[in-house]
């Protein structure tokens, strides 16, 4: 696989910083490899705490390279706010998933696998058994 | 029979209505949420009404995805996915017909009610819009007064129960007592219905 077919990451909070900071530390700890196309969507376009549809579809349209889309949350609004955009069937790029992860873990095993040219469905499985990972 | 017309003046109602509330509703939301149902709605229904006005869209359908659309896209909170599902999927059920009748309308509504409670995973009895959402719709088949009461009285009837969805659902027990925002909106909205037929 070339490195312009990786999976696209987008992570979605309520808080602008968070997001963009979750996508630099999954970055970070990617270490060397191809760059995966990852995007933040945080917050709502005038800056506050919350979700916003147009941010959410931009960042998926902007990392979207062919081989699908995993999409992060947080919680509550940006969980149905992903679910929504995706039942319009339109406003997302095609092979866009809603991917059941934690937030900061998930999106570490997601972008570090994506980084290794696995498929969507290899992503979305790194990044669900995240869950997995006890921490005590 | 219901035309677009009707469907235009239920969505400008429930913004002015909206506006109206939007205190109370952000009050309601303070101890038990985030204390932004109210601007949050405000927002969502304001956006509604303009994008009505600009586009004009000819059928009861047309005007209810329209509005869906604008919610999901300008609300910011939960509500915005939670209410724009609603009337999209009931805007979808009515399909592209002109005129609709009342029964088909209750009918729609009840498919747009589903796909609420499939999206945010709340039942009857969760303390959310759903607990007034349904018994609106079951009464919606005498009158639409009557959907609006049955609105009222379950927005009323969340009061005593605890929060098992959503942000209201971390306070826990502490969400009892408090009548729910999202119900209350939702009682809003039937009303609004109730305004628009003149009843």
């Amino acid at each position: 696989m070339s490195d312009e077919q990786l999976v696209g990451i987008v992570l979605v909070s309520h808080s602008a910083e968070v997001a963009a900071s979750v996508a630099e530390l999954a970055k970070g700890l990617a270490g060397g490899g191809p760059a995966v196309p990852v995007a933040p969507a945080g917050g709502t376009e005038g800056g506050g705490l919350g979700t916003s549809a147009e941010l959410i579809a931009a960042a998926a349209a902007s990392v979207d390279r062919g081989a699908g889309v995993a999409v992060l949350t947080d919680l509550g609004s940006a969980v149905l706010t992903v679910k929504a955009l995706l039942a319009e069937g339109d406003e997302l790029p095609e092979r866009t998933r809603l991917v059941d992860a934690p937030f900061v873990e998930g999106a570490v095993a997601a972008v570090v696998t994506a980084s290794t040219g696995a498929d969507l469905a290899a992503v979305e499985a790194a990044a669900t058994e995240a869950y997995s990972y006890r921490k005590v | 029979m219901l035309d677009a017309d009707f469907f235009r003046r239920w969505m400008t109602a429930t913004a002015a209505s909206v506006d109206r509330e939007a205190e109370r509703l952000t009050a309601l939301d303070s101890p038990i949420g985030d204390a932004d149902h109210g601007s949050n709605l405000q927002r969502g229904f304001t956006a509604v009404a303009a994008a009505l006005d600009k586009e004009a869209p000819g059928t009861p359908g047309g005007v209810l995805i329209l509005a869906g659309r604008q919610l999901i896209s300008t609300v910011g909170g939960a509500s915005g996915p939670l209410y724009g599902t609603l009337l999209r999927r009931t805007g979808k059920a009515l399909g592209d017909a002109g005129e609709v009748s009342a029964e088909q309308l209750a009918e729609a509504l009840r498919a747009g009610v589903d796909a609420v409670m499939t999206l945010g995973g709340a039942a009857p009895g969760d303390a959310t819009m759903i607990d007034a959402l349904v018994p609106a719709v079951d009464a919606l088949g005498d009158s639409f007064t009557a959907a609006r009461t049955a609105a009222e009285e379950g927005a009323v009837a969340t009061t005593p129960l605890q929060a098992r969805k959503g942000r209201a659902s971390y306070v826990g027990e502490r969400s009892i007592g408090h009548q729910d925002p999202g119900a209350t909106s939702a009682a809003l909205l039937i009303a609004a219905l109730a305004e628009a037929a003149g009843e």
